[in-house]
C-alpha cells in the first residue's frame, strides 16, 4: 500500500518515517510554502510496521542539506532520508541529533546580540535532554523549533 | 584566554584566578601592555576598578569613550568595532547592552576579551569578586558557608551567576524575596541540576541567623505597577542595625550603588562587609588581567 502512495521520483529526497504528526512542521524546516515551485508530496498517517503510523514527506528536485537534516532530527528523531538521483536511491542515512545549529534558526531573546545587527549566524547548543540553547545569551527555545526558523 | 562567563568556568578555574588574586602585587609585570576598555554603556566605577588594576600592574589602557563621541553613533557593528581596537590594545574590555556581545567580540579578536557585563547576561568580574570577598573576609572554604540572597532574584543578573557559581562549591543557599520577584524557572532549574541544597523564602526573620553571609540587592521601583505596593515591599526588605541585632555575625554584601536597601547605620558595624567587597574589584581584576595578559598563569 505504501509502495502506491509514495509514487517513486527521478530526483530529490524523501524522508521517512517522519513521526506521525510532525510533517508539517518538517514541510516548515524546510522551507516549504505558497512561493514553493518543487513537487512536494505528503503522506501523513500512513501505517508503518515499525512505527504503528508515520508521515512521509517527499520534494522532487531537490537535495536537502545538513543543516535541515540537523533540524529534523529535534522533532523526527527517526527519520530516514533518502536520496534519489534517476528514480535510484544513491544514499540512505537515518538523521542524527546535532551537538549545535548553526543559522537558520532565530533566537527569540531580543536584546540578544545576534538580533543586533552583527555579521554572525545564530548558533544554538542542543543539551543531552534535547533542549537548544543560544550559544550567545543562553536563552532556551521553549516551543516547537520550527516556531524558530527564520 | 578569554574571560566571558563564570559559567563555563570550573571549580578550580576559578579557585586559581582567586588565589592570584591574593598573591597578586603592585609592580610592573604588565609595564608596555595595553588594555582596551569599550564601554557601550556607562559603568564608571567598573572602568575605573579596570582602570586601577591595569596601571597598579604596570600597564596603560586606551578607552574608547562614550558610545556617542564614537563610531558606533554612525551604526558600525561590534564585530568591525573591536577588529579595529585590537590594533590598539592587548586585550579588550567590554561592556555592551547585548547578551552575548563578548562572546561575539571574542570570535572576531585574537586578542584576550573580558566581559564586563553583556546586558542581563554574565558579568564575571562581578562573581569573580564577590567570592574573593565571601572566601577573605568570611571563610577559606566557600563549601561550609551558608549564604542568604536578598531583594530581586528575577531580574538580577549578579544574583543569578554568584548563585550558580556559588552552587559549584557547594555553598548552601537561601533565596528571600517577595515572591513575584522570586528565582526565574532556569535558573532554579539549574540550580536543581547541581544538586546543591537550597532554599527559597520570602521573609529573612527565619534564616538570618542561620547564615554567614547576607547578599543584598536592589529591589527597582519599576518591577511594581503600584508605588505603594513597591513602599510596602521594599521596606520589607531592608536591612538595618536594628533588623540585624539578633542576627549573629552574619556579614552583609551588596554590588552596590546601593540606593535605601541597607541603612546606613550599619555601615560602621562588623556586618558591612560592601564597601571592603567593592575594593576586591582591584586585586580580583589584576589577578585577571595578569593571567589573562600573560604577566603570569
Ligand atoms: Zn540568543
Amino acid at each position: 500500500m505504501e509502495e502506491l502512495r509514495i509514487r517513486p521520483i527521478r530526483d530529490g529526497t524523501v524522508i521517512d518515517h517522519i513521526e506521525r504528526g510532525r510533517a508539517l512542521e518538517v514541510l516548515k524546516i524546510l522551507g516549504v510554502d505558497s512561493s514553493t515551485r518543487d513537487v512536494v508530496s505528503v503522506a501523513m498517517n500512513v501505517s508503518s510496521e515499525k512505527m504503528g503510523a508515520k508521515d512521509v514527506v517527499k520534494v522532487e528536485g531537490r537535495e536537502i542539506g545538513s543543516t535541515e537534516t540537523d533540524i529534523i532530527a529535534l522533532i523526527a528523531p527517526e527519520a530516514t532520508v533518502n536520496v534519489v538521483r534517476e528514480y535510484e536511491v544513491t544514499e540512505k542515512y537515518v538523521v542524527s541529533m546535532p551537538d549545535e545549529i548553526t543559522g537558520v534558526l532565530t533566537c527569540p531573546n531580543p536584546s540578544c546580540i545576534t538580533n543586533g545587527g552583527e555579521p554572525v549566524e545564530t548558533s544554538f547548543e542542543v543539551e543531552d535532554d534535547g533542549e537548544l540553547r543560544c550559544s550567545y545569551c543562553d536563552e532556551v527555545l521553549e516551543d516547537e523549533v520550527a516556531e524558530y526558523i527564520s | 584566554m578569554d574571560i566571558l562567563s563564570t559559567k563555563e568556568m570550573t571549580r578550580k578555574e576559578m579557585l586559581e584566578v582567586l588565589d592570584h588574586a591574593r598573591s597578586v602585587e603592585q609592580g610592573t609585570s604588565l609595564s608596555g601592555e595595553v588594555l582596551g576598555l569599550l564601554f557601550f554603556e556607562p559603568s564608571t566605577r567598573t572602568k575605573m576598578s579596570f582602570t586601577s588594576a591595569m596601571k597598579r600592574l604596570g600597564g596603560d589602557v586606551v578607552d574608547m569613550g562614550s558610545v556617542e563621541s564614537s563610531s558606533v553613533k554612525k551604526g558600525e557593528t561590534l564585530a568591525d568595532t573591536v577588529r579595529v581596537v585590537e590594533g590598539y590594545a592587548d586585550a579588550l574590555v567590554i561592556r555592551h547592552p547585548r547578551e552575548g556581545s563578548a562572546r561575539l567580540a571574542s570570535e572576531f579578536v585574537d586578542a584576550p576579551v573580558i566581559n564586563a557585563g553583556d546586558g542581563a547576561g554574565q558579568h564575571p568580574t562581578q562573581t569573580l569578586l564577590d567570592l574573593y570577598t565571601m572566601r577573605e573576609e568570611v571563610d577559606e572554604d566557600l563549601g561550609s558557608l551558608h549564604v542568604g540572597v536578598m531583594g530581586d532574584l528575577k531580574y538580577g543578573r549578579t544574583v543569578h551567576s554568584l548563585s550558580l557559581a556559588l552552587a559549584k562549591f557547594d555553598t548552601r543557599l537561601s533565596f528571600v524575596s517577595p515572591s513575584e520577584l522570586r528565582l526565574p524557572e532556569n535558573v532554579r532549574r539549574e540550580l536543581e541540576g547541581s544538586g546543591v541544597e537550597f532554599r527559597e523564602v520570602e521573609d529573612v526573620e527565619g534564616v538570618v541567623d542561620d547564615l554567614d553571609v547576607l547578599y543584598v540587592t536592589r529591589i527597582q521601583k519599576e518591577r511594581f505597577p503600584e508605588e505603594r505596593e513597591y513602599e510596602r515591599i521594599a521596606h520589607s526588605y531592608r536591612v538595618s542595625s536594628d533588623s540585624l541585632e539578633d542576627a549573629g555575625d552574619v556579614r552583609v554584601m551588596h554590588p552596590l550603588p546601593r540606593v535605601d536597601e541597607i541603612d546606613p547605620d550599619l555601615d560602621d558595624t562588623e556586618h558591612a562587609l560592601y564597601f571592603r567587597q567593592a575594593h576586591n574589584g582591584v586585586p580580583v581584576r589584576m589577578a585577571i588581567l595578569d593571567m589573562v595578559l600573560g604577566g603570569s598563569g
